[in-house]
């Protein structure tokens, strides 16, 4: 039994967090969300000049070549640092699409570009309120011209390029790839709950559309993208529940009420406790996720929907417990409490919310039992 | 990562199986043990002949030293034969605490000739030993006991009771902590023996549980002689031999049984509700995805603990996590699973209920496995203690003679 990452993993982790605190405490997050910018440029590139970008792309196309296990380190560490940055976008989403959905050519052109940061990458499937579901794609391309509106689509404002869910003429999904800075494209600020992150709704009219090759299997490209990533953007929510659960503990040890720390009370000790609970249930969950990502194991929807439904689960409770456990300080825009209870919606959000995903891990029980 | 063993593990669990194959039935369907959890006569008999093929072929007490019998197993190789023994019909519920904490306790506190006397017999199974811990007046707060050893002579003399003592009316043997000093604190008046459960002054009384079973036991101690030579540790010193006994049921406590997700799933296959199977109602859907998540993150968790443990590490508390998440959700699929059968969810009679009632029974059993072993609440506790670090409890008895703290409900 080898269930864990490897010591050369393991030292990766500990250069991200020590990076990660130098660079990106969390008055970072906390410039973004009181100034004007979306997301912390500078930042970004200093985590393009650590090779992060590339970690999963093969060395052959530009990347690190550390494949997907290091990924999900990574991510568990953006997750803790709650980092103003579309790198979930470009890598977890992006990347991911071309990844599995990109011909020889496609790959050659995208990924060197992505690992280099050149090219920053977002995904656009939601039209509006609704989990993903080929029944509502209205968003179409004919003769390479894509028209239709997506929002919100997380950082849909920074990218460079769009990895976009369309209809083709004969109205079948797929993936297609559109620049973002050309002729047709119309981007307009979305505000969230979370300022912290960038969202845009993007407004196509005849913007040039590249075919994604893996639309030849329709709209299950899309899931092979959604599934990948629910595994990475898993540990980043391991990241910030474990985040939470720090700060609420430093908290009420330090914190004095009817003349003992407020941690000697079981009332605050056992919401702990199960705040601990939900978060080391989601990690073991992720790390079979990271080894069903890693290997491309058939085991992987399945893997990747109960990845995803524990680590919204406990990312939910840390934050909201943690906000709980500082009273009416982590109720002020003074305290950090709040950075991690906006992550944590947006990231809900992002790819679907939890009864589509409790419904895809019935599913894959349902399609196991079929086997 | 993997999920393969090291070459040295791989062979280890083949020498295993083979065991098993030679000595055991291969478990056929997942629920057809439920209903043969009550211990009686031929379960003990079958149990006591199971034990002694086991210590024969060096798969009792595996962990312990060679020569009380044991193996010296790592810790891997436990979990090895562990896994490997579930997948067999083998009687279990004799000797666990026994083997899992009585002669542990004796083995750190005996004298030689007393181990001389009773490992080999107790991992042979045949003798069976009990733990006489629990009061009317001490559960989770343990120290609270109230049973009195008074020294006369070469003899201690012990008046009172103990309760929930698993297997005490088929035990040959027991470990008990007693008061030996009332005007000492709390934690400093308690001693440890171990006594021949056949003494005159010893009465066994079964107490009949919620599900009709009866697994434990009051025990009533009058005037009970037991010499000072089976004293286990000095007088005084009987909290600290308690915990020695006690860190050792915390390895012991694991899952709780089933019926557990993939049984509510199957139930929800085969059961119609408005018309459709259950399985196609959302709410349904939405429970056991919730209940899957718990599951696997469990059965994950413990490969961590194990890949932990196969690279010569410790794993901490953290497995604590395993009993408070598992016997709630036991709770929790029991009754749904009775939800599922809409108005006949109360139905017991196997020929009239899916499953042989598996899902009946359980609620009546599942209240149990979050008292046993340490209550979700003491778990919590022990999970924010020693895992997160944070501070104990105010404790209000702690610097006063036991017979001056107040009580109630004894």
């Amino acid at each position: 039994m080898n269930f864990d990452f490897s010591d050369d993993l393991k030292q990766l982790r500990d250069q991200a967090r020590r990076f990660l605190t130098e660079r990106c405490g969390p008055a970072v997050p906390r410039r973004v969300l009181d100034g004007e910018a979306t997301w912390d440029e500078g930042l970004w590139r200093a985590i393009v000049e650590m090779g992060w970008t590339g970690t999963a792309i093969p060395e052959t196309y530009g990347g690190v070549g550390l494949g997907h296990e290091g990924l999900c380190v990574l991510a568990e560490e953006m997750g803790r640092a709650v980092a103003p940055v579309p790198f979930a976008s470009s890598v977890y989403m992006a990347t991911e699409a071309i990844l599995v959905g990109g011909s020889e050519s496609q790959k050659s052109a995208w990924l060197p570009k992505l690992a280099a940061g050149e090219a920053i990458g977002c995904f656009a499937l939601a039209e509006g309120p609704g989990n993903p579901s080929p029944k509502r794609i209205k968003a179409s391309v004919a003769r390479g011209k894509l028209t239709g509106v997506k929002a919100p689509v997380a950082d849909g404002s920074v990218a460079t390029f769009a990895i976009v869910a369309a209809n083709d003429e004969s109205g079948r999904p797929g993936l297609y790839i559109v620049g973002l800075t050309g002729a047709g494209v119309t981007r307009t600020a979305v505000t969230t709950v979370d300022p912290t992150r960038d969202h845009a709704t993007l407004t196509f009219d005849g913007a040039a559309a590249e075919k994604l090759a893996g639309s030849a299997d329709g709209w299950a490209v899309v899931e092979r993208v959604l599934n990948r990533a629910a595994v990475l953007f898993a540990f980043e929510q391991v990241g910030g529940a474990q985040a939470c659960l720090d700060m609420a503990k430093n908290y009420a040890m330090e914190r004095y009420a009817f003349g003992r720390p407020i941690a000697s009370f079981q009332a605050i000790k056992h919401k702990l406790a199960d705040v601990y609970v939900a978060t080391e249930l989601a990690r073991s969950n992720a790390f079979y996720g990271a080894w069903a990502l890693a290997t491309d194991a058939a085991d992987l929807p399945l893997a990747a929907a109960t990845a995803r439904v524990s680590a919204t689960d406990a990312f939910h409770l840390a934050s909201k417990e943690n906000i709980q456990t500082h009273g009416g300080m982590g109720f002020t825009w003074q305290f950090d409490c709040h950075l991690y209870y906006r992550r944590a919606r947006t990231l809900a959000s992002v790819l679907g919310s939890q009864p589509f995903w409790r419904d895809r891990l019935v599913e894959g029980l349902e399609a196991r039992n079929a086997a | 990562m993997d999920f393969n063993d090291t070459p040295q593990e791989a062979s280890f669990r083949a020498e295993v199986r083979a065991f098993l194959d030679k000595n055991a039935t291969r478990k056929a369907g997942a629920n057809a043990a439920v209903r043969a959890r009550f211990v009686d006569d031929d379960v003990i008999r079958r149990a006591k002949d199971w034990q002694a093929k086991k210590a024969a072929a060096g798969f009792a007490g595996m962990t312990w030293p060679k020569k009380w019998g044991g193996r010296e197993a790592t810790p891997i190789q436990q979990v090895i034969y562990n896994q490997e023994e579930q997948g067999y019909v083998v009687p279990r519920g004799v000797f666990e605490i026994g083997l899992g904490m009585c002669i542990p306790t004796m083995m750190a506190y005996a004298k030689p000739e007393q181990l001389e006397r009773y490992v080999a017999p107790a991992l042979r199974g045949e003798e069976v030993w009990c733990q006489l811990f629990s009061e009317p007046a001490g559960g989770s707060d343990l120290a609270a006991l109230r049973t009195r050893a008074e020294p006369d002579g070469e003899d201690w003399v012990i008046n009172g009771q103990k309760i929930w003592t698993s297997g005490a009316h088929f035990a040959d043997y027991g470990i008990v902590v007693v008061r030996t000093d009332p005007n000492a604190k709390k934690h400093e008046g308690l001693s440890f023996f171990f006594l021949d459960m056949k003494s005159p002054g010893v009465e066994v009384r079964r107490i009949k549980q919620i599900s009709g079973s009866s697994n434990f036991n009051e025990v009533f101690f009058t005037n009970v002689r037991v010499p000072d030579a089976q004293r286990l540790g000095k007088v005084g010193d009987g909290w600290k031999v308690s915990i020695t006994t006690l860190m050792n049921e915390r390895l012991a406590v694991g899952d709780a049984p089933g019926p557990d997700v993939d049984d509510i799933f199957q139930l929800a296959r085969t059961v119609e509700l408005d018309g459709e199977p259950a399985i196609r109602n959302a709410a349904v859907r939405e429970k056991i995805a919730t209940w899957y998540c718990q599951a696997q993150g469990l059965k994950y968790a413990k490969f961590r603990t194990i890949t932990a443990l196969s690279r010569g590490q410790t794993p901490g508390p953290e497995s604590s996590i395993t009993k408070v998440v598992s016997a709630s959700k036991l709770q929790d699929i029991a009754s749904f699973g009775m939800d599922l059968l809409g108005m006949s969810g109360g139905v017991m009679d196997p020929d009239l209920t899916p499953m042989n009632g598996w899902f009946q029974d359980a609620m009546l059993y599942s209240p149990g496995m979050r008292i046993a072993g340490g209550t979700d609440e003491v778990l919590r506790n022990i999970i924010a203690e020693r895992v997160l670090g944070m501070p104990g409890d105010v404790r209000v008895d702690k610097d006063v003679p036991f017979n001056k703290i107040p009580g109630g409900k004894r």
